[in-house]
């Protein structure tokens, strides 16, 4: 079976038809590039990026390119890799060149929107990154999740209520860090929820994650109409404030986007290099992947696998907590109905991009928090696009990405299928 | 079947009791089988029920505040609020019987219809369920978790308010069909872009059709502040519809009931007849309770799939047309309160049958139509409805509880438990 599975992905890989299909998309990209882009911009006129990380005096001057010119660059290499994939193809290296191409189309796409007027290309990367954090965490508590074979769509619903959890208990006994305690509990009460439901109940996972966002929709709602909105100082817990890392916050650029965070942020690339670690190098990680890949196989071996899957699944439940808590301790301050608008199906969304890895989930955190930060940027530059377009962007790119990468993405073999003890 | 059962001609009741409780024992009385198959669902409402009565108790200030004082009268005021709560949802939405006698005794043409609107209101308010719910349980049939059906009523409804305001001069004979179709068409469209997807490339059909409502979502905010807002408006508002896309109303103001109601109880019956009487309808159920067993019986998976995901839409298309037609007459943004999302839970109620479908919808009209009123007379938010779903889902998806709690016994065989395939193509 698993053979089998490998042997068919070997083969997708250098298929003669997604060969093709790339090669055309490249020079698609690059024709886009020339003709819709290149020839629109004025002649002569210059796209200014400012490198001004938020608040902060610029230690390097500003980067002024002439429009056309780089425009009509990127369109000639996009369509010389496009000719060369559709001749020769480069094999392996095909997706890391769609990436390079994907870029190529996003810088071409920024200098066209700035053309004549000036970016801020630094303050773009720090907003990208601070709307990155909840994706990539919600992503990791997938990660967690599906690695030990549980799909958890119910991240939504976990983010929401640890949303609401922490913004209540934050301003009740007016601790910030009770707050977050709190919205990690309520994460991992969640997770006991699904994983009870999913795991002795065997109920379909899907479905059991319904439930659980069903229910966190509502009864947020609930209680912030009863409690929050007729009582405002329940409301009101304040954020945990950005501090700078000594030394490491001194480099130009990358210090200052990086560097001088709030908590979040840290503790994402601290449970992303941890949990990247523990999963692929130590004795853990390895006994919570095999129960998800083949659990029959990993309890003959003496691997509790209930315990295992439960252990996944509460740790899951608490870092989508986490990250709910990031919605209103940790960014605006309050909470308000229905805030997460969806961004736990996207973080699952980055979970499947990232091919089920932390540091994967990240890249594509990243990748929507970009989608999403320009689309508010881009309104302000006037750019002749509706700014709902902009905002469908993400949703488009899961798609594409979902049809592009998933169905040959090294999905855990036992992802989503209960495991009944004989 | 004996020769005797095959020439008796089943009534509807008798043929749903049959779908419900195929399998068990055949042999058993027609009570035992309906308790067979009712006792879940129904133990599932009264246990939400109750704890949605703990919860109204335990956010209550007044029974904090008395329970301090005395244990006893804590519980009393507890009581009473539930009494005054679901006594609201009551008479809110089936009627107070005391109001309508009195009705009846003063003849009065107007209050003999408010004292009959609220169980009307409630009919009304169901019938966007039945079809979000038989797009839904068709998905399910098929294997497929259609959570984008939100979406898909969305692009039904601009199709349908864009039919209905821009064409003038057609006979209602004529554009209400018109306007049915475009609707459904719409649905159908925005249900079939991740059903070839999911068919094609293997990508997940929850992930995309909730990709698809955020689309949807943005493309009507789009609509209604540009092309399709009413030229003399600010708001983000469709014009109204031609009076001759509306569908007719039986009864004067102040009740609402339209024709909507019955187009989705026969719209229920050819869901029932196409699942369960055709052979395109016994391919999707074979794809759906087997993938693998279909493809080797030389069933086409793909078409399949991208059959059932399309008719799921354009069902759900119709539930956005319902309103536009039928209620509002034109289109607002936001006008949908995520009556595609309540859909899942009144599915499952109805255990994907459409049968089952519409007597779960009812149930939902009348707790959504009372949950109106009893947020005026309790203060009790409507959200609370949206728990109760909840928790009923759970039970309904989790029957081992109910039957733990209620102490029943297990079915004799495996019951069809509603089951989606993994994230991947199979």
């Amino acid at each position: 079976m698993t053979t089998a599975v490998i042997e068919r992905k070997e083969i997708e890989l250098v298929s003669p038809t997604r060969q093709r299909v790339m090669g055309i998309f490249f020079l698609l990209i690059g024709a886009t590039i020339w003709f819709f882009f290149g020839r629109s911009v004025e002649a002569g006129s210059v796209t200014t990026f400012g490198l001004v990380p938020g608040g902060f005096e610029s230690t390097l001057p500003d980067w002024v390119l002439p429009a056309p010119a780089t425009l009509n660059i990127l369109a000639a290499i996009s369509i010389f890799l496009g000719g060369f994939q559709v001749i020769r193809g480069f094999g392996r290296r095909t997706n890391t060149i769609l990436g390079l191409v994907a870029g190529f189309f996003i810088f071409g796409f920024l200098t066209w929107a700035a053309a004549g007027k000036s970016m801020n290309l630094a303050g773009l990367l720090n907003t990208t990154l601070n709307k990155a954090v909840p994706l990539t965490l919600g992503a990791l508590s997938g990660v967690l999740c599906e690695r030990a074979g549980v799909v958890n769509i119910a991240i939504e619903g976990m983010m929401l209520a640890g949303a609401m959890v922490a913004s209540l208990v934050g301003s009740l006994f007016g601790s910030l860090w009770l707050g977050l305690l709190a919205g990690v509990l309520v994460g991992v009460l969640l997770g006991l929820v699904h994983a009870v439901l999913s795991i002795k109940y065997v109920t379909d996972q899907i479905i059991s994650g319904t439930v659980i966002n069903i229910f966190a929709g509502g009864i947020t709602a609930f209680a912030s109409q009863k409690f929050l909105q007729p009582n405002q100082a329940l409301n009101d817990p304040g954020i945990f404030r950005p501090f700078e890392i000594p030394l490491l916050a001194k480099i130009p650029i990358i210090g200052p986007i990086f560097f001088n965070n709030n908590l979040f942020i840290y503790a994402m690339f601290i449970f992303m290099i941890a949990l990247h670690i523990g999963l692929f190098y130590t004795r853990w990680g390895l006994r919570l992947r095999s129960v998800g890949e083949h659990p029959k196989a990993a309890d003959t071996l003496g691997i509790n696998v209930f315990r295992t899957r439960y252990m996944a699944v509460l740790l899951g439940g608490a870092m989508a907590g986490f990250a709910g808590a990031y919605f209103t301790i940790g960014s605006v301050g309050r909470f308000d109905e229905f805030m997460t608008a969806g961004r736990g199906f996207i973080s699952l969304a980055a979970m499947i991009f990232g091919n089920w890895t932390p540091i994967g989930s990240f890249g594509a955190g990243l990748l929507f928090g970009f989608a999403d930060s320009l689309a508010s940027k881009l309104a302000i530059l006037g750019v002749q696009i509706p700014s709902e377009f902009l905002l469908m962007t993400p949703y488009v790119v899961t798609m594409i990405v979902l049809a592009g990468v998933v169905g040959r993405g090294q999905m855990p073999a036992a992802d989503g299928q209960p495991y009944v003890k004989e | 079947m004996s020769e005797e059962e095959k020439n008796k001609k089943p009534d509807a009741g008798k043929v749903f009791i049959e779908e419900l409780t195929k399998g068990p024992d055949k042999d058993a009385s027609l009570w035992r089988r309906t308790w067979q198959a009712l006792s879940v669902p129904l133990l599932a409402l009264i246990s939400g029920l109750i704890l949605g009565a703990i919860l109204i108790i335990a956010t209550s200030q007044d029974v904090y505040s008395l329970w301090a004082t005395s244990p006893l009268e804590g519980l009393k005021a507890g009581w009473t609020e539930v009494r005054v709560s679901y006594g609201a949802l009551f008479s809110g939405s089936i009627g107070d019987p005391a109001r309508i006698i009195a009705a009846l005794q003063s003849g009065d043409g107007l209050e003999i219809r408010r004292a009959f609107n609220p169980i009307l209101e409630s009919l009304t308010a169901s019938t966007p369920f039945i079809f979000g719910a038989l797009a839904v349980a068709l998905g399910f049939r098929t294997g497929l978790f259609n959570i984008g059906a939100e979406g898909q009523l969305f692009i039904g409804a601009i199709f349908a308010a864009f039919v209905g305001y821009s064409i003038t001069g057609l006979p209602a004979i004529i554009h209400i069909p018109l306007a049915l179709g475009a609707g459904a068409l719409g649905g159908a469209l925005w249900g079939f872009i991740p059903g070839w997807l999911k068919a094609k490339t293997g990508g997940h059909e929850v992930i995309n059709t909730i990709m698809m409502n955020y689309i949807a979502f943005r493309l009507s905010d789009w609509l209604l502040n540009g092309p399709m807002q009413r030229p003399d408006s600010f708001n983000p508002v469709s014009p109204t519809i031609s009076e001759s896309a509306m569908l007719p109303k039986f009864f004067a103001d102040p009740i609402r009931f339209h024709l909507g109601f019955f187009l989705a109880l026969g719209v229920a019956w050819l869901v029932y007849w196409f699942l369960f009487k055709t052979r395109w309808g016994f391919d999707l159920r074979s794809v759906g309770s087997n993938p693998h067993a279909a493809r080797y019986a030389g069933m086409n998976i793909v078409a399949s799939t991208v059959l059932a995901m399309s008719l799921s839409g354009a069902l759900a298309g119709l539930a956005g047309t319902n309103e536009v037609l039928g209620l509002n007459h034109n289109l607002a943004m936001a006008f949908s309160s995520g009556y595609g999302f309540d859909s899942i839970a009144i599915a499952l109620l109805g255990k994907n049958h459409p049968l089952g479908v519409v007597i779960a919808s009812l149930l939902f009209g009348v707790l959504r139509t009372g949950a109106i009123r009893m947020q005026v007379a309790a203060q009790i938010p409507i959200d609370i409805i949206t728990v109760l779903q909840a928790f009923i889902l759970a039970f309904i998806a989790a029957p081992a509880i109910i039957r733990t709690i209620y102490r029943l016994r297990e079915p004799e065989i495996e019951e069809e438990a509603v089951s989606i395939r993994g994230w991947g193509g199979d």
